[in-house]
């Protein structure tokens, strides 16, 4: 029970000199933060962390008031990393946060020979804290990285009619299952609510043409048929056109046009409607 | 076991599904409307399945069957008001049903016939 021991003497010192170990705490992580954040504002931050540490510490007195402690330590640390993470601060900064702590504590018992035992159980707490920060701090950036694709996801994907019972599903960016889903689901959702008989699917913004594309579209036009829609790609490339012929890709009976324009006029010819000069 | 009641008008032959699909009723439904071509000499076939939810593979398969049967008897096939979901499932499945016409209703699928007649 050594540890522990070091652990509760440390906790002791820390709190007999917490007013100058939690200043030059706070003087190490503005410095770090380079003028994100005001020193009175990380001073309050640190301080409630500082409380906590020393609790926990002190936790083999009453093992369940150690616990408790350490467990709000861990949820305030959660909710710092995960606010550094979606204010941008880099991974170093946000875990400096904690590790400067370290060396505040260092800077006073570097002196006294007799605390070097419980510096180091005190310094492997920190080290476990940190870490917690750091996991906590990559978790909240992952988080935000999975929103954002599912934003893009949402507003990638507009269903626009063009004319009477004419739709056009014009497709930006790279089209995987989970897009074709999407766009599947929400052109033969509008195919139905509108009552329109023609769509055009405009690959101009997809990058690449592959089988694998290919096929999605392929599945989405067939869809489209077995509502009673007939379905028009257009926006194809010359890169894209050589692409698609090399790979041996066949469109088979589906109209394809060069331009947005060209399958507007193709679709509007097959509905017999007729656009003039007013 | 439900039937599934076909309707004459004029020369086409109208069949609105109302109710879940069992394979026997689409069985059923296929014997019932050989008959009823080969008695009436209808041109065109409307089934209605706006209020189908659910398909499988065998009920996709039967609705071609349909189609072809028809073809024989020089009668045409529309398949209409599908859901999109029913859509999505046969695409899934690999059926994409080249012997039927589909149109979007009932109203756009007896167009379908009576341009095509």
């Amino acid at each position: 029970m050594d540890v522990d021991n070091s652990q509760r003497r440390m906790a002791a010192y820390m709190r007999d000199h917490q007013d100058k170990v939690v200043d030059r705490w706070t003087e190490l992580v503005v410095a770090g933060l380079r003028g994100r954040s005001s020193a009175a504002e990380v001073r309050r931050e640190l301080e409630d962390l500082y409380s906590l540490v020393t609790r926990s510490m002190s936790g083999s007195d009453e093992p369940a008031a150690g616990e408790q402690a350490m467990g709000e330590l861990r949820a305030a640390l959660t909710e710092l990393s995960r606010s550094r993470a979606r204010n941008g601060f880099t991974p170093s900064e946000t875990a400096l946060g904690m590790f400067a702590l370290k060396d505040a504590v260092y800077e006073l018992v570097a002196d006294s020979a007799d605390l070097v035992p419980d510096y180091l159980a005190f310094s492997r707490v920190v080290d476990d804290l940190g870490l917690h920060t750091f996991e906590t701090y990559a978790a909240a950036r992952e988080q935000i990285i999975a929103d954002q694709a599912e934003a893009m996801l949402e507003l990638s994907t507009p269903v626009v009619r063009l004319w009477d019972g004419i739709i056009a599903v014009p497709l930006v960016g790279t089209l995987d299952s989970a897009r074709t889903q999407l766009v599947m689901e929400k052109l033969l959702e509008t195919l139905v609510a509108t009552g329109a008989d023609h769509a055009v699917l405009d690959i101009t913004g997809v990058p690449t043409v592959d089988t694998e594309v290919a096929q999605h579209l392929l599945k989405t036009v067939s869809a489209a048929r077995l509502l009673g829609a007939e379905c028009i790609v257009s926006g194809i490339r010359p890169q894209v056109a050589q692409t698609i012929v090399s790979l041996g890709i066949e469109f088979g009976d589906i109209a394809t046009k060069a331009t947005l324009a060209d399958a507007l006029a193709h679709a509007l010819r097959s509905t017999g409607q007729k656009v003039g000069p007013a | 076991m439900e039937r599934v009641p076909i309707l004459k008008i004029g020369t086409t032959l109208f069949v609105s599904i109302q109710i879940d699909l069992q394979d026997e009723s689409v069985m059923r439904l296929q014997e019932d409307l050989a008959e009823e071509l080969a008695a009436t000499g209808a041109r065109g076939v409307i089934i209605d399945i706006t209020a189908v939810e659910i398909v499988d593979s065998f009920i996709g398969r039967m609705l071609a069957m349909i189609g072809s049967i028809s073809r024989l008897f020089d009668a045409e096939t529309v398949l209409v008001g599908m859901r999109p979901a029913v859509a999505i499932t046969l695409t899934e499945l690999g059926l994409s049903l080249r012997g039927v016409r589909t149109a979007l209703n009932a109203e756009k699928g007896l167009a379908l016939l009576n341009g095509s007649a």
